[in-house]
């Protein structure tokens, strides 16, 4: 039984935090959930925090890189925030750099760079 | 949150990999092990991420199998085994297979390349045909 993830909007970013370890079909559905929101919603970022995730495989890695590039083609930039630091050891060694994904160190930095935080104080990046 | 149950050390568990599910608990189980066994935490997640990739493969391009587990000892350095078993396919040219980036169709071709560098120890018995075993260990530093 596959969980739908939660996507929350702020503003004209979208926001998806993944909180638990997703199987595979999950990670699909929300690929797809992000696709259709950016274009229902007209969001112009995307941040996706993935602090809670333990590790990142190549299959959750494929997707975050192939939402980035498919709202970039919807308009939307998208940003990474959160990942440990044992999780970008492991990436690079398992041979996936997420070249074309931009990534933040928290959710706020994440938010700053789209430049359209909700919150009070931020700014550009 | 599936939780995985904790293995007495020396005891093997078997887990069947049948389901995208079953990966998951793969994965947590692994990671159970890794922590008992007191790997650092960059080790712990680069087993934990090789198991991932190779019990979906068990389940994806050996049509289901089964994940052995559990802690392993020699010469007083402790460590990992994890046994990914199917009566698949079988892999006809394994060089290719381990290749980086190179997939029968689907994938990002990582998984079994990946693996290799991501633990200390990595075998594949192979038949085409008969199926499918990839042993891996991580050892404690
Ligand atoms: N258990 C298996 N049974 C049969 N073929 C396998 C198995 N594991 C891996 N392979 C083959 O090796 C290839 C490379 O595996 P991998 O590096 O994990 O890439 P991916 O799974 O993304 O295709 C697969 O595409 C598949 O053809
Ligand atoms: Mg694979």
């Amino acid at each position: 039984m596959s969980e739908r993830i939660p996507v929350l909007r702020i503003g004209d970013v979208l926001l998806v935090s993944i909180q638990t370890d997703l199987e595979d079909q999950s990670v699909l559905d929300l690929q797809e959930d992000l696709a259709e929101r950016i274009v229902e919603t007209g969001a112009q970022g995307v941040v996706i925090d993935i602090t809670a995730l333990e590790i990142v495989d190549s299959f959750v890695g494929r997707m975050l890189a192939t939402t980035a590039a498919i709202s970039r083609i919807l308009d939307a930039e998208t940003v990474l925030v959160g990942m440990r630091p044992a999780v970008a050891i492991t990436l690079v060694e398992l041979g996936l750099s997420l070249g074309g994904v931009r990534t933040a160190l928290s959710l706020e930095r994440g938010l700053a760079m789209l430049g359209r935080a909700g919150g009070v104080g931020a700014g550009r990046a | 949150m599936i939780t995985a149950p904790a293995v007495p050390e020396g005891e093997q568990q078997t887990l069947p990999i049948a389901s995208n599910d079953d990966v998951v608990r793969a994965r947590q189980l692994v990671r159970t092990l890794a922590q008992q066994c007191k790997l650092s935490l960059v080790d712990q997640t680069k087993l934990v991420t090789a198991a991932s990739e190779l019990a979906r493969n068990t389940l994806v391009h050996g049509n289901g199998g089964t994940m052995r587990v559990g802690l392993v000892d020699k010469g007083g350095r402790r460590g990992v085994s994890a046994v990914f078993q199917d009566t698949g396919p079988g892999i006809p040219d394994l060089e290719l297979a381990l290749t980086d980036g190179w997939t029968s169709g689907g994938g990002m071709g990582l998984g079994l390349s990946g693996a290799r560098r991501l633990t200390d120890e990595f075998a594949i018995d192979t038949e085409v045909g008969r199926g499918t075993v990839v042993t891996v260990v991580k050892w404690t530093r």
